[in-house]
Formats: C-alpha cells, sequence, structure tokens
C-alpha cells in the first residue's frame, strides 16, 4: 500500500503543483509515500498527545502570540537578509542574499523549533524536556528553552561528540542541563537519538522529547518545519523589499533538513523559484564516506519515519561522514524525501572540501564566520549561481537567497585545524595559545552526567557496566 | 483475532493451555555468538521446556532494547551476521524439535529485503510469524498482506499507554497471539514484574485477544510465577541473553529448565 500510496501520491501533488496547487502546508503523517509512524506502540499515546497540542496550539491566537513574542524578544526575529555583495563576485555575478539566522539567539535556527516544542511541552504539563544533539548545537538551544520556561532538561550526546565538543558540553551544563554520554552502538548522533527514544518511552508521563530535525515519527516533521516556517516568510518579503522581485533560486544545507524545509516553505509555491538542498558529500560521495542521503540512499525506516536511508543490503544503518557534525545523520526528513521525488526541489552533494572553501571566502569577503553546516549552501550557492548567470548579458538579474543557518564560532577549531593554522600540539602556529581544551571538562562531563532522574541513571549506569 | 489460518503460535500455547499452565516463550538474538550456537541454544530452549521461541535479528538502531541486549546484537552485527542467516537459525530449530519459532525484527531489514520476500523465505524455514517491535498494525498493510499469503503469525505489542480503540485495533490486526509489553521501558531484567502487566493482559482480554503472553522486565522463576497466573505466556529475553553471554549453550539449558519451573497454574 506504501508505495502504492507514494505513487499516487506524487503524481498528484505534482499535478496540483503544476495546475498552481499547494505544497507549503502538507499537515503529515504522510509525504507522498514517506513519513508514518514507525514506532513502538509504547510511544504511540504520547505522539497522539503531542499531535494534538501541536494542532490546537496552532489555532491559538494566544499560543501564537506568546511564540512571535519570544521570537521577536528573545531569539531577536526578524534574523536580518544580507547582500553578500563581495562573495556575489566569485558566483558567476549573480546577486547573493544571506539569510542570518546565525544571528539569532544561541547562534543558529535551531532556537526557533525548541521555544516552540518547550511551549508545547508546558501546555502538555510536562516537566522535563530530553533532546539528542550532535556537536551539541541543539543541545544548547534545548538547555537554553529549558532554562527560559522553567523545565528539566537531559541532552544525549554522543560520548566522542562530548570529548570533541567540551566547550558546548560546558554551555549545556552552564544553562543547568545534564548531558548524558552516549556509549553505546557507534556512539553518534542517531545512537543519541536512540537512547533519547528509550528514555523517552521510559518517562514518557512527564517527558517531552524535543527533537531537533524535522524528521522523525508524525508529527514531528511537519511540527518543526511549522516552527521554522518562520524563516522562509521572513525571507521571502525581505527580498521582495529589496529586489522588487521574487529570488532565481533558493539554497539551503541539508543534514535532517530543518532550516532547509523552514526557508524552503515560503517559496515551494513559487513555480519560478528554483530550489535547492546541499548535503553533505563528505569526502565525496564515490568514496563510501558521506551523509548524502537523498543522493545515494534507499527509502527505508528509521527514527520513526520512512524515508531515504543510507543503509547496507541487510537494511542497517550505514554510519554517514562529514566535516560538519550538524550534517552528519544517515537520515532526512520524510518532505525533503517527497520533495525530491516529485521534482520540486533538486538534492546535490557538497564535498568538505567545498563547503570548506566557501567557509574561508564567506570570512575573507563579507566578514561573516558560518556555521560549516551553512558553508554547503555557501558552497552550492556558487555553483548554483554560475549555472544560472552562464551566457548571460548581465549575470546581477540573478538573485539567489542563501539560508546562513549558524554562526561559525563552534567551528573555529575544525577550520584552524582544516586550514593547517595548529602546530602539532594543537596550537595556534606562531602563537602560545592551545585549541584543544585540557581534559578535564570532557572527562568531568562523563562522570558529573549521571543525572539525578531515575530512568536516565538507569540507563547510564547500564552503560557503563557494559563499558567494564 | 484472525484465525482463518492455522496458527502455529495459537497452537503451541493451546498445548501448553490443555496441559493447565501459560506457555513460556524465550528469546534470543540470531548470531550471538555465532549462527551455530544459537541454533544449539534454541534447540536446547526447547528441550527443557520453551513452548515458542523468539530469534531476534540483530539491527543498527534497536529502540526497544536495553543494554544487555544492544549488547549482543552489536556484537553479533560485528562479528559479520547476515540478516538472511535468521532463515537457517529458524530452520535448524524447527528441524529438530516441535516448538513455534517466531522472528523478532525491527521493520527496516523487512523492508530492504522485500515484505513479501522475507515472508516467503520465513515460511519456507518453518516460522510460525513475525513480532515487530516497531511496526504498529497503522503502518503494517503490506505486512497484513504477506502474512495472509504465507500463512505466518503477526504479533503486534500493546502497552500500558495504549488506549481502548488502540488496543482493539491492534487484537484483531494480531494473529497467535498479543504481546503485551509489562512496563513503559526497553528491554532488560528488573527487580519486580509491574502491576501495570496484569491490568494490560485483563484488557487485552476484554478487547477480545484469546491469548496474550507478557514480556519486559521477566528474569526469574519467581516472575515467570507471578504473571502466570493470569497470562497466557510468558516472555524471557535479556536473561536468557545474559546466560548465553556468561556460560554458553549449557547455561540457556538451566535457565530456562528453572524458568520453567514457574509455568504451572497452582489455583488452575
Amino acid at each position: 500500500m506504501v508505495d502504492a500510496l507514494s505513487e499516487n501520491a506524487d503524481n498528484n501533488a505534482a499535478d496540483a503543483f503544476l495546475q498552481g496547487g499547494s505544497l507549503k502546508h502538507a499537515p503529515g503523517p504522510y509525504f507522498g509515500g514517506y513519513g508514518g509512524r514507525w514506532m513502538p506502540e509504547s510511544l504511540i499515546a504520547a505522539l497522539d498527545e503531542l499531535e494534538d497540542t501541536f494542532e490546537k496550539a496552532k489555532a491559538d491566537p494566544e499560543f501564537l502570540a506568546q511564540l512571535s513574542d519570544l521570537n521577536k524578544n528573545y531569539s531577536g526575529r526578524p534574523s536580518l537578509l544580507t547582500e553578500a555583495k563581495r562573495f556575489s563576485e566569485h558566483a558567476g555575478g549573480a546577486r547573493i542574499f544571506l539569510k542570518r539566522e546565525d544571528l539569532n539567539h544561541t547562534g543558529s535556527h535551531k532556537i526557533n523549533n525548541v521555544l516552540g516544542q518547550a511551549l508545547l511541552a508546558k501546555r502538555m504539563g510536562k516537566t522535563r524536556v530530553i533532546a539528542e544533539t550532535g556537536a551539541g548545537q541543539h543541545g544548547v538551544a534545548s538547555a537554553t528553552a529549558a532554562a527560559l520556561l522553567g523545565l528539566e532538561c537531559v541532552v544525549y550526546m554522543g560520548a566522542e561528540d562530548c570529548r570533541r565538543q567540551a566547550l558546548n558540553v560546558a554551555r549545556m551544563q552552564l544553562l543547568g542541563a545534564t548531558v548524558v554520554p552516549v556509549v553505546n552502538g557507534s556512539q553518534t548522533l542517531k545512537d543519541a537519538i536512540n537512547d533519547a527514544l528509550r528514555d523517552w518511552v521510559s518517562n514518557v508521563d512527564n517527558t517531552h522529547y524535543l527533537l531537533g530535525t524535522a524528521a522523525g515519527a508524525h508529527p514531528f516533521p511537519a511540527m518543526v518545519r511549522f516552527f521554522h516556517e518562520v524563516i522562509g516568510e521572513e525571507a521571502r518579503a525581505q527580498i521582495l523589499e529589496q529586489t522588487g522581485k521574487l529570488p532565481d533560486a533558493v539554497c539551503a544545507c541539508i543534514g535532517g533538513g530543518s532550516n532547509a524545509i523552514g526557508i524552503f516553505h515560503g517559496f515551494l509555491d513559487d513555480p519560478s523559484v528554483k530550489i535547492y538542498g546541499f548535503e553533505a558529500g563528505g569526502d565525496g560521495v564515490d568514496t563510501g564516506r558521506h551523509a548524502a542521503t537523498i543522493t545515494l540512499g534507499k527509502p527505508g525506516v528509521l527514527h520513526g519515519a520512512r524515508s531515504y536511508l543510507m543503509q547496507d543490503d541487510d537494511g542497517q544503518t550505514i554510519e554517514s561522514h562529514s566535516i560538519s557534525a550538524g550534517l552528519d545523520y544517515p537520515g532526512v526528513g520524510p518532505e525533503h524525501a517527497y520533495l525530491a521525488d516529485i521534482g520540486r526541489v533538486t538534492y546535490e552533494p557538497i564535498t568538505d572540501s567545498e563547503a570548506m572553501d566557501a567557509f574561508k571566502l564567506l570570512c575573507r569577503t563579507e566578514g561573516i564566520i558560518p556555521a560549516i553546516e551553512s558553508s554547503h549552501a555557501l558552497a552550492g550557492a556558487i555553483k548554483v549561481g554560475k549555472r544560472l548567470t552562464e551566457g548571460s548579458a548581465d549575470p546581477s538579474e540573478t538573485v539567489i537567497v542563501v539560508n546562513l543557518s549558524g554562526r561559525g564560532d563552534k567551528d573555529v577549531e575544525t577550520a584552524a585545524e582544516w586550514f593547517d593554522m595548529l602546530d602539532e600540539e594543537g596550537k595556534v602556529k606562531g602563537t602560545n595559545l592551545s585549541t584543544r581544551k585540557p581534559k578535564g571538562p570532557a572527562d568531568r562531563a562523563e562522570t558529573e552526567a549521571v543525572p539525578a532522574t531515575a530512568a536516565p541513571a538507569a540507563s547510564a549506569a547500564d552503560n557503563n557496566e557494559d563499558q567494564n | 483475532m484472525t484465525e482463518q489460518t492455522a496458527s502455529k503460535s495459537a497452537a503451541a500455547i493451546d498445548r501448553a493451555r490443555d496441559a493447565g499452565r501459560s506457555a513460556l516463550v524465550c528469546y534470543l538474538p540470531a548470531g550471538y555468538p555465532d549462527v551455530q550456537a544459537t541454533i544449539d541454544a534454541g534447540i536446547a530452549m526447547a528441550k527443557n521446556g520453551a513452548d515458542l521461541i523468539e530469534i531476534g535479528i540483530p539491527y543498527s538502531d534497536p529502540v526497544m532494547d536495553g543494554p544487555v541486549i544492544q549488547a549482543a546484537t552489536t556484537e553479533a552485527i560485528a562479528n559479520g551476521f547476515r540478516v538472511e542467516s535468521v532463515f537457517d537459525v529458524v530452520a535448524g530449530i524447527t528441524a529438530a524439535t516441535d516448538v513455534a519459532v517466531l522472528v523478532m525484527t525491527y521493520w527496516n531489514p523487512v523492508v530492504r529485503m522485500g515484505v513479501d520476500e522475507f515472508s516467503r523465505r520465513l515460511a519456507e524455514a518453518g516460522g510460525a510469524g513475525l513480532i515487530t517491535p516497531d511496526l504498529i498494525p497503522d503502518e503494517a498493510s503490506e505486512w497484513f498482506a504477506a502474512s495472509d499469503k504465507y500463512g505466518l503469525d503477526r504479533v503486534f505489542l500493546v502497552a500500558p499507554s495504549s488506549t481502548p480503540e488502540r488496543l482493539a485495533m491492534t487484537v484483531k490486526a494480531s494473529r497467535g497471539f498479543v504481546y503485551a509489553v509489562s512496563i513503559m521501558g526497553v528491554t532488560g531484567t528488573r527487580q519486580a514484574v509491574s502491576s501495570s502487566a496484569e491490568k494490560l493482559v485483563a484488557d487485552t482480554h476484554a478487547a477480545g485477544a484469546e491469548r496474550v503472553c507478557v514480556g519486559l522486565g521477566v528474569s526469574n522463576a519467581s516472575h515467570v510465577r507471578e504473571i502466570a497466573a493470569y497470562a497466557d505466556g510468558v516472555i524471557v529475553g535479556t536473561a536468557l541473553v545474559a546466560a548465553i553471554r556468561d556460560g554458553g549453550v549449557p547455561a540457556v539449558a538451566d535457565l530456562t529448565r528453572d524458568l520453567s519451573a514457574g509455568l504451572v497454574r497452582e489455583e488452575a
């Protein structure tokens, strides 16, 4: 049924779109044949409760006013739309505009979603939120929203990531969150999600799972998109105001796909606007070391949704690889899978090397240090700009909007290493300044992370047993 | 429950019932530590009191499993376990015993092989059906078709959080038995059996289920005795995985014998 459904829905949606229908507000649970709820029965009641609460909140002026107030007076929205004039010279002369999600509180788009979901958690009477995090950005945002709204917060993070991102572990702890290092499976983002789901099933009475991307079981993909739609709505109004017309193209990076679906939303129903999602190509899609899920993955079910998935012939999830922790996920949101299949959005891989070139270029031409995630979108925009302006008498007629989803402060160490700015001891060459954090904080994170609450404590203790 | 196809699981549970006791359902993951060991352990469980055997397919993202089973299945995959080996395990056990052998699997490995192809090969191997921890009836249309085509049991899960509507729907969708998870949580041994299990079994029976088996956190004969008083079957997993880890096939045989001592309904 799923495949038949997919085929029919695809045809219908593609037809509807061509006839001027709308793609913007796809409600889930299915996006064509993708999405759904591939979840244990134990969690279905919680998903139903969440869906019900979300649907009511969406129609409640009081909730919307609360969210809009936080967006404006806490996050700093609307975020700017900045024309990148010197950067544009390297993109065939197309005019490139940056949607400045990097200027939001906590430094990325993540804050939009966590504030919305934390408000919903309060509405459901939940006192505790849990979250997964890769590099720590969503964990920091979750800890921030939890502190603001007086919720207990537990963040699951791969043990290896805890070591690499000790500074973000400390940030979360400063904000009052408990960080639980995940030591089972491959100890990465997908395993952090697995452990968060195990916590949720054990503590669902008082706990909301604050999932960080537009993936997972319904209602998460449609709900996370809803909280990020503000990006696309602002960007559309701003580009119209600044250029008097719609852009020729919109570009975003894709891991799970939340910043992308947020900005795409604003333009999905504008047929003249080409939309591009840039996946992490890692070392190159022919090397096997990448996170180009749509480009090379196959449909499957993981973490609650049917979507494209990096998997082997047995259906075992394959580890993804990317210089950008935020894109290093072997799945992708189901709405993206659908938009790829119907041809509305073009998804292409960008290698680590292409992303880092764009990272450096933006630093040098615009005085903005972008997140490495967002650098994939920048690299993609350069390619798209060259493509769209080829043979054009006036390339400046071509306008491209790029979602600059986050700032790069968190990536300084990775970038310094990539650009060979460090000596063997990890010190910035020619100085005595070490980029490596002392061992202390990460190790302390592991021992202090055992939280006060019962279930995660048990889980962490069990994990330790297994390790020993 | 739909019963148009003769259910191997139902027959096994009914044989135990006729003998005045609950059925013992024993779980081990395939390929831990290797495929032959799983076959040997399965046969040993059958000879020492297991009425049904659940063979788990090791999977990269087992969200319903606690640390002991995770460690075992991670090791099985690291040792080179391939999904199709599960059919060798099922065939090996069914050739040597008359227990009903079910496969417990997260859904993606089945999707990857193809639901029809997987079902055909499972039936060929003599398997009774599938237990599907992350597949709810709402998403199972392909599995309904394939299980009907090949005469396989569909064992869905119910939980203390299931609403009356979902209980009724899940009972109707199931064949063989309904798997009641005793607590809100993941697999693993626990000190005591949750009191929510008895109510869930009663509610599931009331929703029309003829056979309800209880799993999660059942690890010793005393737990088995407690659950056997009200459930049609008792499912043990983590304790058996720990046994094969620590003492190999002989330890599995001993534990199964101990567990089966708890099955007899004293009041029945």
